[in-house]
């Protein structure tokens, strides 16, 4: 069984249970930190004057504990990253409202989630501080127009994580961070002794051995690293490679031809041959990208899910773009398809706009089966036929889109 | 042995004094931190190991206030594109999973605070402010960071403690600005705290 449950990925009426499983975690969430003593205003805010470093240690040992386990159970492949909602980076939105929220929470004593169990367990400041929250919801609500193009774009970095910024393996990064968050608790601890008067003594020692074994479990993450595009794609193997068989994704040129024209659908197109034969003819709005190189694009498609997406991949014959749509399919990219025939059963079908382009006798696999008068590239009338001449193509539709998750409204979003 | 009149238990006084009985528990200490960051941590990789999605809680807050204003003003709702989105036309704000999140840990809360005896109608603040004082800056800390939330995309939990484990660049980013912000400004209003 494979991880993130598909059912499971956002809540809907044709599936109670995730109503149940949201309302858990929710239940969990909550008990959890008015346990760990988050309900209570002045414990948070003693955090800024050092004299106990409550926040710092829940918050990072929860952190540290979480991605462990996380990019463990990636690595031995139980668990897919690219289901994983990883919020997408705006960059200058964030650091900006990271400041702001950081002054709110020095003045008001709560962050959002803390002042839900602050309010439940009967403080009244809480009780304040959830109508100020709802107060400033509001005021943001109202005047977002004013501002929607910074907040929509600036420093818009997609699905980004810390290994696309730093270039660094997986293993890697978890190790430095949890080296990073076990300084920080030593750090917190000496902060205590000196401003809180804490009896370091008297600290359990279990939380050395605790200690140890995240940093063990990062260094595993080290060992079994991520896992490769064939290993991802094993596991959907059985489903997919039937699909392939009963040739359930690959779309003739008619379909493609109407799917490019329909405006409620929007359609990226990868071309993912070589430049000579790109330069030569290839569809308009097509991207070249070459097979080997096609991991660049993962992130960009995992970040910018839409419902009505639809991937084509294209390529002269279909061998190749058969290797690429199991990339994309490896990746949980929903909507992937391939040109059945490729790009010479579409000269088959539009070619004859173009005198030109004349068909040539060739026997190799994955080669251009037709001469060109010259590199036009899309400049041909085949690059991107004619709606009124072609409307009345039919064919057996084959797209069928799958209902992602609304991924505008990941996390706190 | 003494035996209680049967008429006084039914009393709508004695009803209280009984609801009072079962929520007043011996009062627990709270949890080591470390044994907190544990616990937390992992509900949050159940939460991402089942659902794909971390936690979450302004964004609950903001759909149940979405919920309310689409009830009240749906012709504004429907002219505002940050509302639109989550509740233009027939979409209900409320079919999110965040909401389901903030509801549970609403439950969740009030048990954990049931059951340690710590449910108290209370003010917690420092020394040497007064209760006015301390429900005003309440109000106005929860306005900015509301306000802070909206514009990050997100709060302590949903950003900085979900994004943070599944390793966003924005999440670490939105992370230090927090503590940069909070550190930043502390000094100056210590008289709230200390």
């Amino acid at each position: 069984m494979l991880f993130p449950l598909p059912q499971l990925q956002a809540t809907s009426a044709s599936n109670p249970w995730s109503y149940v499983v949201f309302l858990v975690i929710g239940f969990a969430f909550g008990y959890v930190l008015e346990i760990a003593g988050f309900g209570n205003s002045r414990k948070l805010a003693a955090q800024f004057y050092f004299t106990e470093m409550t926040v710092l240690k829940v918050m990072f040992g929860a952190i540290i504990t979480a991605m462990v386990l996380i990019f463990v159970s990636v690595g031995l492949g139980w668990l897919n990253y690219s289901q994983v909602y990883v919020n997408t980076t705006y960059l200058w939105p964030m650091l900006l409202g990271g400041l702001i929220m950081g002054v709110g929470f020095v003045i008001g004593g709560f962050c959002p989630g803390t002042s839900l169990v602050g309010l439940v367990t009967g403080k009244i400041d809480a009780l304040f501080f959830v109508l100020g929250v709802l107060a400033g919801i509001f005021a943001f609500g109202e005047t977002e127009w004013s501002f929607d193009y910074w907040w929509q774009n600036s420093g818009y970095l997609g699905r980004f994580t810390l290994m696309d910024w730093l270039n660094l393996p997986i293993g890697v990064i978890v190790t430095a961070i949890v080296a990073m968050a076990l300084f920080m608790f030593w750090g917190a601890e000496q902060l205590e002794r000196r401003f809180g008067r804490r009896d370091l003594t008297r600290e359990p020692k279990l939380r050395l051995l605790g200690g140890a074994a995240v940093l063990a479990a990062a260094l595993a993450v080290v060992v079994i690293g991520s896992p490769s595009f064939e290993q991802k794609y094993a596991r959907v193997a059985p489903a997919q490679d039937a699909a392939l068989a009963n040739r359930e994704v690959q779309i003739v040129p008619a379909e493609l031809f109407h799917t490019l024209n329909d405006d409620g659908l929007q359609v990226v197109l990868l071309d993912i041959r070589g430049e000579t034969d790109y330069n030569l003819f290839h569809l308009r709005g097509a991207r070249r990208l070459p097979l080997d190189q096609l991991g660049t694009i993962v992130p960009e498609l995992l970040a910018h899910t839409a419902p009505n997406r639809v991937v084509v991949v294209l390529d002269n014959d279909e061998t190749a773009a058969t290797a690429a749509w199991k990339v994309l399919v490896a990746e949980a990219i929903p909507n992937v398809y391939i040109l059945e025939g490729g790009l010479n059963n579409w000269l088959a079908t539009f070619g004859q706009d173009d005198p030109g382009i004349r068909p040539a006798v060739t026997s190799a696999v994955g080669a251009l089966r037709y001469t060109f008068p010259a590199a036009l590239g899309d400049r041909y009338n085949s690059a991107a036929p004619s709606v009124m001449e072609y409307e009345a193509l039919t064919y057996e539709p084959k797209i069928h889109l799958q209902i992602q998750r609304d991924k505008t409204g990941g996390g706190c979003g | 042995m003494a035996t209680l009149p049967a008429t006084k238990s039914r009393s709508p006084h004695n009803w209280a004094g009984w609801l009072g009985a079962v929520l007043r528990r011996p009062t627990q200490p709270y949890i080591h931190p470390y044994l907190g960051g544990l616990l937390l941590g992992l509900v949050l990789f159940a939460a991402f190991f089942f659902t794909g999605n971390g936690l979450g809680a302004s964004g609950g807050l903001n759909r149940y206030l979405v919920f309310i204003e689409d009830l009240l003003a749906p012709g504004h709702v429907d002219q505002t594109p940050y509302l639109l989105k989550m509740a233009g036309g027939d979409k209900n704000p409320l079919d999110d999973w965040v909401v389901l999140v903030v509801a549970g840990a609403l439950l969740g809360g009030f048990t954990a605070g049931w059951l340690n005896g710590r449910l108290k109608i209370e003010t917690v603040k420092g020394p040497q402010i007064s209760v006015r004082t301390r429900w005003l800056m309440a109000f106005l800390g929860g306005a900015i960071m509301g306000y802070g939330a909206r514009l990050a995309r997100g709060c302590t939990s949903g950003l900085a403690l979900s994004g943070g484990a599944v390793l966003s660049t924005g999440a670490w980013v939105f992370m230090l600005a927090i503590f940069g912000g909070a550190y930043l400004l502390a000094y100056f209003v210590r008289k709230l705290w200390l």
